[in-house]
């Protein structure tokens, strides 16, 4: 294979990490005011995983996917219509401290030096590690949801099992598409109704999510598929692939069985790129999770860098669409370029999107004792690390998550602790009793993804740009 | 079983561990796989453990696969082509 002339320009004023609604708004924005904007993509199509092939999806999908999906078509095309160089199936590697890129596109690596960049990289599923999480069969709920949006395929014979409006969202789906899952395993522990109910004015506020979220469960309801709450002690069956799952609710000793188990405990941002560039990150004790400092428009603690959408902290994406154009306007506007829309404007509508957020982390907070997974359980799926080796680990002197990682392997593997870094981190804050902003995170190395060496040989980096 | 609800205008063939199959056009090889019933894709290096799809967007790695000879190919962001051959990923119990 002879190496492919670059794709893309050598360089640019923003370039944009990621075609979800976040980056997708940002870069219709800044190629709108004139800035030379590259974003690049993993995916074949422009959307994220909230709008997954939205452009190509049937009639049938639409009906099922409802309009808040649909919606997304608007944002992919404005992208496509804008002068905005986008790249699909380009993977981010590396970035320097001067944000010289390093991207592989199709096996071949290319570099893209960029004076400004919006890391829109959304959420990862929170992990929710149970004894046979690891077997064929056991798969994310947003999984399920992504076979949908991009194949139209629906598991007949499906446990959804954990807590957070994504499960209701594809129970429903489920439903409408006329294969309702098996059951729903609702790990919400009892009485957060009333811890949520101090919230209820902000969640009245955004009473559309309100309503929509009680219309997913009514569905569920209507289909008369069996919910089990207050659930606990939850473990996957099956001698080699899943056949059930186990669990006890409401004091009593339930097997379900199935053929599919799709797990759920909501979403956390993805750290990887805040990381790798040293932004400051500190522990929500809300979202239960690492949040990159930032100002109101996205700026982190790294000149030049900014981050928007769920990869900020868990808003959602009306809220990431929002702070895509604030970040774009934020950037247009230092490289002396009129903004197309005002940004206090912007800025009152992400707050009023905003306001069911605290009614809903006090409701699918996850119960405690997901993060805290018993010792016999796989924890780092790559490479077969589980909570009690970490905690020995603790008990060994290794005081954080990179120590454990030297000790076990743990974060070491492909995924480089993209599912079990929360906790990984969770496991030692509690085993040390210290906070989590005391325990930290992993070190986010490149490369960021996995490279074959035929492909870092062929590699010819250019000599970094002074900005 | 997985089923698909709407139609396919257009199929691709493809084998996995020697079983021709047939999927639809456009379909990522994780999607396919889960279509024809195939959940055992590889092994743990470690464990030797069986796996197959987990997160479907990239992020787990849990779903590599062989693809015409190449290994550690991860289905969910690999498009099925015509003709493609595709094998289960296994090191054997020794973990290597």
């Amino acid at each position: 294979m002879t190496p492919k002339t670059n794709p893309g320009p050598h360089s640019c004023d923003l370039a944009i990490i990621g075609a979800g609604p976040a980056g997708m708004a940002a870069a219709a924005t800044a190629a709108q005011v004139g800035l030379k904007t590259v974003i690049l993509d993993e995916g074949d199509r422009p959307g994220g995983q909230i709008y997954r092939d939205v452009e190509q999806t049937t009639a049938q999908r639409k009906q099922v996917l409802g309009s808040d999906y649909t919606a997304g078509g608007a944002l992919a095309a404005a992208l496509r219509a804008s002068d905005a160089v986008y790249l699909p199936r380009s993977t981010v590697w590396n970035i320097s401290s001067k944000r010289l890129i390093d991207y592989s596109l199709d096996g071949t690596s290319f570099q893209l030096q960029a004076s400004a960049i919006i890391v829109a990289t959304g959420a990862v599923e929170r992990p929710f590690p149970i004894p046979g999480w690891t077997k064929p069969g056991v798969t994310t709920v947003g999984a399920l949801q992504i076979l949908f949006k991009s194949s139209g395929i629906v598991e007949e014979d499906a446990i959804l099992a954990g807590s957070g409006p994504l499960l209701w969202l594809v129970a429903s789906q489920m439903v409408a598409a006329g294969s309702p899952p098996v059951a729903v395993v609702e790990t919400t522990p009892p009485r957060r109704l009333q811890a949520a109910l101090p919230h209820i004015l902000g969640a009245l506020r955004g009473h559309h999510y309100l309503r929509k979220g009680l219309s997913l469960i009514r569905a569920v309801r209507r289909a008369k598929v069996p919910v089990f709450k207050d659930a606990t002690n939850l473990e996957v069956i099956g001698d080699q692939d899943a056949t059930g799952l186990q669990f006890i609710s409401k004091g009593q000793r339930r097997t379900v069985s199935a053929r599919h188990v799709a797990l759920h405990q909501g979403v956390v941002p993805n750290p990887q790129i805040t990381r790798l560039l040293g932004c400051d990150h500190y522990w929500d004790s809300k979202q239960h999770c690492f949040r990159p400092v930032t100002s109101a428009c996205g700026l982190t603690s790294v000149e030049h860098v900014y981050v928007a959408g769920d990869g900020a902290g868990i808003m959602g994406a009306i809220s990431a669409d929002l702070q895509g154009r604030l970040a774009a306007q934020d950037i247009a506007t230092s490289m002396g370029k009129s903004p197309p829309e005002r940004s206090d404007r912007l800025a009152a509508k992400l707050t009023k999107d905003a306001a069911i957020r605290p009614f809903l982390e006090a409701l699918y907070a996850p119960a405690p004792d997901v993060m805290s997974p018993a010792d016999a359980v796989t924890v780092c799926r790559c490479e077969d690390i589980t909570a009690g080796a970490i905690r020995d680990a603790v008990d060994l002197g290794a005081p954080g998550p990179n120590q454990v990682k030297s000790y076990l392997r743990s974060g070491m593997g492909p995924c480089q602790g993209r599912v079990c870094g929360l906790v990984v981190a969770t496991i030692i804050a509690q085993r040390r009793s210290v906070s989590m902003d005391e325990t930290g995170y992993f070190r986010i190395r490149p490369p960021l993804k996995p490279l074959t060496l035929q492909e870092l040989a062929r590699f010819q980096p250019t000599q970094e740009l002074d900005p | 079983m997985a089923k698909r609800i709407d139609g396919v205008s257009e199929t691709v063939s493809f084998s996995f561990e020697g079983q021709t199959l047939e999927t639809a056009k456009g379909d990522s090889v994780a999607a396919a796989l889960a279509v024809t019933g195939h959940r055992h894709l590889r092994n743990s290096v470690v464990s030797a453990e069986p796996r197959g799809i987990y997160c479907m967007m990239g992020t787990c790695f849990d779903c590599l696969v062989e693809v015409n000879g190449v290994p550690n190919v991860q289905a969910c962001r690999t498009t099925v082509q015509d003709g493609m051959v595709i094998c289960r990923q296994s090191y054997g119990e020794s973990g290597q």
